[in-house]
């Protein structure tokens, strides 16, 4: 059979030095798979959802088995999530591992991107790589807010009203884009079924399309690893693929999915039947976004609400906080190994070897001090909810966070650069010791110093 | 995080309790079985010892305190039951549900006196209905989840206010709470039914059983958030540094490629 196939496709050399791909040894390499497991699991689930799901806004009356909507008047699409959730078989595990996969794959990406930041692994030649990945994560979050919006419940018609004004805030362009996306003004009924072609084909097709360029270039330019005995600038030492990293991959795999499942099966995800049908006229509360849009919302409930004119242009207040400031984040992101390359380290070698996070103290300080600011915005998201948790006002709590943003990544830069500094001198001439200093006993019982002799 | 805050309630009302209890000392309670008028001046005594210092010695209120000419007997009913008055809170809080500092029958008579000093709401009778449930539903989604949140679990206001969960209100409360509008509560002016729709639904929120297991909170992001970390990612993190972890003696059949 196979000798068959090998006369016809002539692929045996191809796959004999394919399945000798070799994999570097140590753990931080397998994040990445985490999240392609973890889209696995959302590429099944998700098909699963897609036979029941109906994307349509139309009002039609409920009559399922959840009592406090019966005989309500709520759109196809959210009695389709409805009964999906109470009268499918398994529909509603189904959809709560979706969901929580869907949360996990964005924070494994997020671990896998700061792996390949803090250890430098984006410097020449693997700066396409990098770009490739910020381009799946881009993917991964739109994914994410589409999926979020489809069940068409007040929670997420409350996401999709903020995103709608933060489009529409943008100078000049925002109106036509925001009408471009919505089909309209705000609520429209052709959003759901446009979000359902996005959500199911569009950014799927272009994820997946980036996932197999991803791994390519990873397979093409192999991979690198961290310095050790035996480990250059010009090899890769490590196990082949088969049959070591297939072992370890597919026990990942299935871990993975048994992860995903345990929380599927006993916690409980956005409870949709609990917030009720999208009503255009009703606002709940607490509304947040799932985690990774969390900064987003964050600066925008941070921000002050400034707005002005400038050149009769009117600047609306959400452009800054909701446009302006994530879109800079995430280019400087996107640009960084050709920043640091230009402007930090000036080095263009090519480089098999990764860094230790103490090599270059300072990229290590910056990356640190921009998640601290990250995961402050990302709180903020919550801070009526922290208000409740912690019993003081809310806008006191806005007030904390609008300092602890300013003054805990500057801090963090501090520490984390004078720490790197001396891990990186210890690495290099071993630990400081301690003076010796030699003492003499004298006969009335004091001591006295000798002169040490080293 | 729900059983942790709640542990925390709880405690923080036992020491409420504690410090509150001696220092309000309500006199024994009588052994007659009062009439209205009666049970009318012996809340008068009990308010003259208890609430004048704030509310006035006739009600009418001080800089302390509110006028309760005219709150009526649901008013008193919900703040005497739910333990918000008396007021232990301190100056600028607001005042929290804890155990009632008054038995039933110091309630009922103090109820009289307060319903005597004005024209007021009456305690309102509620009738619990299973069919009223998604009419109560929808009117709860419009106008109390809002504040109190889609799950009745609270929610911050703002200005410092916090509504609070719902978990322990009675419908009887419910409807107090609604017709008298206490604290930061606007006044809902809703009709015997509206009333019982909404009280039957808070009744199906307390009494709901949880689809889809754990409900962490059931406030939406925020704790799915934390789980989808500190449980996902955080064991998915030990798995693979299990996995990732070199199981062979360094450099044991390691292949180079040049």
């Amino acid at each position: 059979m196979l000798r068959w196939l090998d006369e016809r496709l002539g692929i045996a050399d191809w796959a004999r030095s394919g399945l000798r791909k070799i994999f570097p040894d140590h753990w931080s390499f397998l994040l990445g798979e985490v999240a392609l497991f973890c889209l696995v699991v959302l590429v099944l689930t998700g098909v699963f959802l897609t036979l029941f799901y109906v994307p349509d806004a139309t009002p039609v009356t409920y009559e399922g088995s959840y009592l406090p909507l019966q005989g309500q008047e709520v759109s196809a699409a959210y009695r389709s999530v409805l009964d999906l959730s109470f009268d499918v078989q398994a529909g509603l595990v189904m959809r709560q591992v979706h969901h929580w996969a869907a949360l996990v794959f964005v924070a494994a990406i997020v671990v896998h991107l700061l792996r390949v930041f803090f250890t430098g692994a984006f410097r020449r030649p693997r700066e396409i790589n990098w770009l490739v990945g910020i381009g799946l994560l881009l993917l991964a979050l739109g994914m994410g807010i589409t999926g979020y919006s489809l069940p068409d419940d007040l929670l997420s018609g409350t996401g999709l009203r903020i995103i709608y004004s933060a489009a529409i805030s943008i100078p000049l362009v925002g109106p036509y884009i925001a009408f471009l996306l919505f089909g309209g003004e705000f609520p429209t009924a052709t959003i759901v079924s446009r979000l359902f072609v996005f959500h199911v084909m569009l950014l799927p097709a272009l994820l997946l399309g980036g996932v197999a360029v991803h791994l390519a270039i990873l397979w093409r330019q192999k991979h690198t690893q961290f310095p050790g005995p035996g480990h250059t600038e010009h090899n890769v030492v490590g196990k082949s693929f088969w049959p070591s990293q297939v072992f370890k991959s597919t026990g990942l795999m299935l871990l993975v999915a048994a992860v995903l499942a345990l929380m599927g099966g006993l916690v409980q995800i956005n409870p949709i039947w609990s917030y009720g049908p999208f009503i255009p006229t009703t606002v709940s509360a607490p509304a947040q976004p799932d985690w990774y849009v969390g900064w987003l919302d964050g600066s925008l409930r941070l921000f002050p609400p400034v707005e002005f004119t400038v050149l009769g242009i009117t600047v609306p207040a959400p452009f800054i906080p909701g446009v302006l400031l994530p879109g800079l984040a995430f280019t400087i992101m996107t640009l960084w190994p050709f920043i640091e390359q230009r402007f930090v380290t000036r080095d263009t070698r090519f480089h098999e070897l990764l860094d230790r996070p103490w090599d270059n103290p300072f990229r290590t300080a910056l990356g640190v001090a921009a998640l601290l600011v990250f995961v402050i915005a990302t709180l903020a998201a919550g801070n009526d909810v922290a208000a409740i948790i912690f019993n003081i006002p809310v806008e006191v709590m806005t007030d904390v966070l609008r300092i602890l943003i300013f003054v805990v990544p500057l801090i963090g830069f501090a520490l984390t650069w004078r720490v790197m500094h001396e891990l990186r001198r210890d690495d290099r001439v071993g630990p400081a010791r301690p003076p010796v200093v030699r003492l003499r006993r004298t006969p009335d019982g004091g001591f006295e110093e000798i002169e040490a002799s080293d | 995080m729900r059983a942790l805050s709640i542990l925390a309630a709880v405690l923080v009302l036992v020491g409420l309790a504690i410090v509150t209890v001696p220092a309000i000392s309500p006199p024994p309670r009588t052994l007659a079985a009062p009439g209205e008028e009666q049970l009318a001046q012996q809340g008068a005594a009990l308010f003259a010892r208890s609430c004048a210092s704030c509310h006035g010695s006739e009600g009418q209120g001080t800089e302390f305190g509110p006028t309760l000419q005219g709150a009526g007997a649901a008013s008193a009913d919900f703040q005497l039951r739910t333990g918000r008055m008396p007021f232990t809170e301190g100056a600028g809080a607001q005042a929290k549900r804890k155990p009632a500092a008054f038995d039933d029958q110091q309630i009922e008579a103090l109820v009289a006196y307060v319903a005597s000093l004005g024209d007021g709401p009456q305690v309102p009778e509620v009738t619990v209905d299973q069919a009223l449930v998604p009419e109560g539903q929808r009117t709860f989604i419009g106008n109390c989840a809002p504040c109190h949140g889609a799950t009745g679990n609270g929610g911050a206001v703002g200005g410092g206010a916090l509504a609070p969960a719902l978990d322990q209100a009675t419908p009887v409360q419910v409807a107090e709470a609604m017709i008298t509008g206490p604290g930061q509560m606007p006044v809902f002016g809703y009709d015997q039914h509206g009333l019982n729709a909404v009280a039957s639904y808070v009744d199906y929120l307390q009494h709901a059983p949880h689809p889809g297991g754990f409900a962490i909170g059931g406030i939406g992001p925020v704790p799915e958030g934390f789980v989808a970390w500190v449980l996902g990612m955080a064991l998915l993190f030990v798995i693979v540094v299990l996995i990732g972890r070199r199981w062979t003696a360094k450099g044991g059949d390691e292949e180079h490629v040049p």
